[in-house]
């Protein structure tokens, strides 16, 4: 941290208030639980984890997301635009160099009433802000993978599998190479399927052996009859599952890309009102003087592990070498509807954002 | 230590334990300027990353489980051969649906919907474990800390599944559990140099002498 790291971070604090937006404070210290329940054991990580004698296992905030979403969800207006400043904490085990403790500031919109307006909105913001340090800009939406996903001809088992693994690219390659029926089964599968076809689950759980721990016997029969249906699904037919490889590498410019996906959408009718989507921001973002004939767009741009975002999906890279492969980006954000529904406990709402690295922008010469 | 001082002697290095057979102090005889030092091998990584030692022998697994970024805290100079063991996955032998880490996934998943809470792996080894069920693409677990016995914590009820090392597999089969496929890191002793040592310039000497005798690579920059 020096003191024009925090000159940067307080202009960029103020231009979001000038946007609108109201700030907010989150506490350093977070309730463990939340963070691991939404993250999994990932997050144990790259997060700094203490002890609280009363309150139990904390978590140094690894962001600011979820604390403004829960207070949001909590007690929050509707509308409503936040912004915040301070310091987040993430361990660098594999990147020494790193700082674990780095400022980031923030602006989130929770907005029911035209989502894409509001997507539109943080990214031309950002973009406005950023523009003197000539960054490239990358965007993505993951909403129309997980529309094509579920519109897949397959049991909802298969697709439910796929949709819990679309923020682990490798994992849900894996488990689209096997639908599809480019990889085989694994042998010790077809020897269970084998021994499952002259004796009922219940019969080959006893045999096992005394059966110990809190998984029962009924959840392993559960399982076994789960495997014998999917053993009888079908593979993915080739054009559908063609398709989705097709969807997972399409990287062109924004208009471009919505021509190509409005090709493949009579073969794949549910992605329609993701498109719709896609094209309602496009109007939005060129009406905001955002060029979308040139605007890059990946449709697996934001797809890994700690993260939330489930629609639009944005950042901001560096050229030359802070804009290595090994540094994140200067900005970055997206949408995360399902977050709120997940943290709102059964109430939800619409909602976009995203953060920028003062520390970043003060290394590419600042903006304040 | 005796395998240790085993493996050094048939590279013509001597190493004995001096004072009292129980006493934790040993020398090295034939070369000079080697202080020897007999540590548990659990201290040995912390150790050789702070640079308070300039070689240590443990296993592997110590190492990689008790170092962040190992390789840049560490050299790797030789394999020794003994003290093999492997760091497994293992789940109740009852649980005839699962055999890779795939299934362990699957059932992750359908555990956390059924008892709302995530399934519980009991290990020592947390952050091979955890790198390892992260490169796998393995969600809906946590780890729960067992430092001994961890084989009996299925049967306690305070864990699903285990991660822990294993020879024969004789006290997974004793507790009714089986070993999923794929080793988390095949573990053996191992003599490493720490990269932070500062070693001055008596020090180089011997250890370039050292490296001689023994065909250990250079340290590098």
């Amino acid at each position: 941290m020096t003191p024009a790291i925090r000159a940067e971070a307080q202009h960029l604090f103020a231009a979001f208030q000038a946007a609108g937006a109201v700030p907010v404070e989150t506490d350093i210290l977070q309730p463990a639980e939340i963070l691991l329940d939404l993250y999994g054991e990932d997050i144990r990580a790259r997060a700094y984890t203490t002890q609280d004698p009363l309150r139990g296992e904390l978590m140094l905030r690894p962001d600011f997301t979820v604390p403004v979403v829960r207070a949001h969800m909590a007690n929050g207006a509707d509308p409503a635009r936040y912004c915040y400043l301070g310091e987040v904490f993430r361990k660098q085990d594999n990147a020494p160099n790193r700082a674990s403790e780095y400022l980031q500031a923030g602006f989130e919109v929770f907005d029911r009433a035209a989502p894409e307006q509001a997507d539109a909105e943080v990214f031309s913001l950002f973009s406005e802000l950023l523009a003197p340090l000539s960054l490239r800009s990358a965007t993505g939406d993951i909403g129309i993978l997980m529309a094509a996903v579920q519109g897949l001809s397959t049991t909802e088992a298969r697709k439910t599998a796929l949709l819990r693994h679309i923020w682990r690219p490798q994992r849900f390659r894996a488990l689209l190479d096997r639908y599809s029926g480019r990889i085989a089964t694994p042998d010790a599968r077809d020897d269970l399927l084998h021994r499952l076809a002259a004796d009922t689950p219940e019969a080959l759980v006893a045999a096992a052996g005394p059966l110990v721990g809190q998984r029962s016997a009924s959840e392993i029969a559960a399982r076994a009859r789960a495997l014998i249906a999917d053993a009888a699904t079908p593979p993915l037919a080739a054009p559908e599952a063609a398709l989705l490889y097709d969807l997972l590498s399409l990287q062109a410019p924004a208009e471009a890309a919505l021509t190509h996906l409005r090709g493949i959408q009579p073969l794949l009718p549910a992605i329609a009102p993701a498109v719709d989507r896609f094209e309602q921001r496009l109007l939005a973002l060129a009406s905001r003087g955002i060029n979308t004939k040139t605007l890059a767009f990946e449709a697996s741009h934001g797809r890994s592990s700690l993260e939330y975002y489930d629609g639009f999906v944005f950042s901001f890279h560096a050229a030359g070498e802070f804009g290595a492969s090994d540094l994140p980006p200067v900005a970055s954000g997206g949408r995360y509807d399902a977050l709120t529904a997940v943290l709102g406990h059964g109430r939800s709402i619409p909602a976009v954002g995203g953060i920028i690295r003062p520390w970043l922008v003060a290394a590419l010469g600042g903006l304040a | 230590m005796e395998q240790t001082f085993d493996w050094f002697g048939a590279r013509g290095l001597a190493m004995r334990q001096t004072g009292a057979e129980r006493a934790y102090s040993g020398a090295v005889e034939g070369m000079a300027g080697i202080d020897l030092v007999l540590l548990s091998a659990g201290e040995i990584p912390r150790e050789l990353g702070a640079g308070r030692i300039d070689l240590g022998v443990t296993g592997s697994d110590l190492l990689r489980d008790r170092l962040a970024d190992w390789q840049g805290q560490v050299v790797e100079l030789a394999a020794m051969g003994f003290g093999h063991a492997d760091l497994i996955l293992a789940v109740p032998t009852a649980w005839i649906d699962v055999g890779t880490p795939d299934d362990l996934d699957a059932v992750a998943a359908a555990f956390r919907r059924v008892h709302g809470f995530r399934l519980r792996i009991a290990t020592k080894y947390h952050r091979l474990v955890r790198d390892y069920l992260t490169a796998h693409g393995i969600a809906d677990y946590q780890l729960v800390d067992s430092q001994g016995a961890t084989e009996g914590t299925v049967k306690n009820l305070t864990a699903e599944a285990i991660a822990d090392i294993t020879t024969t597999g004789e006290t997974l089969r004793a507790n009714h559990l089986k070993p999923l496929t794929g080793v988390i890191h095949a573990s053996q002793a191992t003599l490493y140099a720490a990269r932070h040592s500062r070693m001055d310039g008596r020090t180089q000497a011997t250890y370039a002498g050292l490296a001689a005798l023994l065909n250990l690579p250079g340290l590098g920059s």
